[in-house]
């Protein structure tokens, strides 16, 4: 489904402020995979999202999506099919327009083939009604309100309906709980869980929790230094501990894991 | 009174489409267009050459078009060329003086004499509705500019506009070009103006080039006493509210002119302090909070001082 190969980004070429945040990294995503992204403090793992998203374009290599070379892409022209979310829930969502408006601009710009001028049906209403109460957080009895007025796990919740109610090719999830309280951010992980299983969407979540990073989908990598120096899938995952993790960080690279909210959350 | 009160409704609904794309500009896309005083200029002009040569009907939608260029010119110089976009404006209103006096044949003012308007070729059609002809006329046409507009924000491309003023992180991670969206907001914004433009040329049968000076002002207070009195929650709040305090301008105008009250002219000062006023409110609100807290603080501090 998602295909990288060999890419490359530097920051400020030529300058003190120099940065290699991406270094000949290659990876290959199989439909329906979900994956789970852990590596230490600028490993490169917002930076390899921004390179998928097409925040940038990448120095070298390139970047193929469903068969498709979107290497040179405009970003917003990819992100049709490519949902994204965030740590800060303020960035997912339009605060003074209502949930129904939000949801109607998701699934009318990522829908195919509807004109500028297009707008949602009471059935499609009847649907994001549905689909609200699937969250469980009683969004559906809310359509009419504005999301300024949403919880920041509310908001998260209806970022994530957002960014799957078209299914995308690939949703990249970057630590979208790590600003909710746990308690919220459980709940909004098996949200996570449930959506992008139930919804077969290929699924590339960054997280900082171990625990979390193993439980979660069916294959993870370990980043560092713009590098994956892990990819594991299958039995070999489900055997590992996340006191197993570190340990094989520590043989690869030859370092500490140097991730303070790692440390602190295993 | 009556006469007064007639000729407010009647001027307040003729403007009331400035209003209203200021609200389209200025609060959903979060743009002051500073392009407005000279686009409503050339809305009038071309509106008026347009009834001179003819064909006043034809004039409306012309002006609109020469709008959405102007407001076209104001994009493309903020969105591609780096311009910020308060200077875009007022490079694009300093080049339409240029621009409207070479629409009206290089001379200062235009003035229809003995030529069909819109309101004479309507005031002869409808003529049930006798002296209130022309209200009805610019009611009808203001009207449908405004559920015009309040369709238009809820199709695709017009919740797209929202989202980009509203917030600008989440768009430049969705599929929404925000080029393309201001791009198109300050287009229909112009066409707007110009409507406005087009309206009062034929209603006054004269167009003059300075008759613009300032109406970004009016229009914002226009905006801003309608947002006052029934609140901007909704977009169609929004735009009710822009044409009520239009009309509710036009009619504090319109006492003022009568009972002098105020100087007549010294009504752009105090239009101009209400602006400033209404736009600084939360801003001194938000002050006046933090030394009230203050002040508390220090009060409950020296209290336990005492004990």
């Amino acid at each position: 489904m998602l295909e990288i190969r060999n890419i490359s980004k530097t920051f400020a070429p030529g300058t003190v402020n120099e940065k290699k945040a991406l270094s000949g990294l290659s990876l290959n995503v199989k439909d329906g995979d979900f994956i789970t992204i852990i590596g230490s403090n600028g490993a490169g793992k917002s930076t390899l999202f921004n390179a998928i998203a097409g925040s940038f374009f990448v120095d070298e290599g390139s970047i193929f999506l469903g068969g498709q070379d979107i290497t040179y892409l405009e970003e917003h022209k990819r992100s049709r099919v490519i949902g994204r979310m965030f740590q800060d829930p303020l960035k997912g969502t339009a605060p003074s327009m209502t949930i129904e408006e939000n949801l109607a601009l998701a699934y009318l710009r990522s829908s195919e083939g509807t004109s500028p001028f297009s707008r949602i049906s009471a059935r499609d209403k009847k649907n994001f009604r549905e689909q609200l109460s699937k969250l469980g957080m009683g969004l559906e009895d809310r359509m009419r309100d504005p999301v300024g007025l949403l919880s920041g796990g509310q908001r998260q919740a209806l970022t994530l309906l957002m960014a799957t109610i078209v299914t995308p090719k690939v949703l990249l999830l970057d630590e979208h709980t790590a600003a909710l309280d746990p308690g919220t951010a459980e709940k909004v992980i098996e949200l996570t869980k449930s959506i992008v299983e139930g919804g077969h969407i290929t699924c590339l979540m960054i997280t900082h929790n171990m625990k979390q990073a193993l439980n979660t989908g069916n294959r993870t990598f370990l980043m560092n230094n713009g590098h994956i120096v892990l990819d594991v899938s299958g039995e070999e995952r489900s055997a590992l501990t996340p006191k197993d993790l570190i340990e094989k960080f520590k043989n690869k690279v030859g370092e500490e894991l140097d991730n303070d909210r790692i440390l602190l959350s295993t | 009174m009556a006469y007064i009160i007639k000729t407010a409704l009647e001027l307040g609904l003729l403007y009331a489409p400035i209003p209203l794309a200021l609200f389209l500009s200025f609060r959903i896309l979060n743009i002051a267009d500073m392009t407005t005083d000279g686009c409503f200029v050339l809305g009038a002009a071309v509106s008026v050459t347009w009834a001179a040569a003819g064909h006043p009907f034809l004039g409306i939608p012309m002006a609109m078009a020469a709008g959405v260029l102007a407001g076209f010119v104001t994009a493309l110089l903020q969105t591609r060329f780096g311009v910020p976009s308060i200077l875009a404006g007022i490079i694009t209103n300093f080049g339409l003086y240029t621009v409207n006096l070479m629409v009206m044949g290089w001379s200062s003012n235009v003035n229809l004499l003995k030529t069909d308007t819109l309101f004479t070729i309507f005031a002869r059609r409808a003529s049930f509705a006798g002296a209130y002809s022309d209200m009805l006329l610019v009611a009808c046409i203001t009207a449908l500019a405004a559920a015009g507009l309040i369709w238009f924000l809820s199709t695709r491309l017009g919740l797209s506009i929202r989202a980009t003023g509203d917030n600008p992180d989440m768009v430049r991670a969705s599929s929404v070009n925000p080029r393309f969206t201001t791009t198109v907001g300050l287009c229909v914004a112009n066409s707007l103006t110009a409507l406005s433009g087009a309206m009062v040329g034929q209603y006054q049968n004269t167009v003059d080039i300075n008759s613009g000076t300032g109406i970004v002002v009016i229009a914002l207070a226009c905006l801003i006493i309608g947002e006052t009195i029934l609140g901007k929650k909704t977009v169609f709040k929004g735009a009710v509210a822009a044409i009520v305090g239009s009309v509710i301008y036009r009619v504090i105008y319109a006492i003022v002119l009568k009972t002098r009250i105020v100087p007549i002219q010294g009504l752009k000062l105090m239009t101009a302090l209400v602006v400033a006023f209404a736009i600084a409110f939360p801003t001194i609100r938000d002050y006046l909070r933090f030394m009230h807290k203050k002040h508390m603080a220090s009060v409950k501090s020296s209290e336990k001082e005492d004990k």
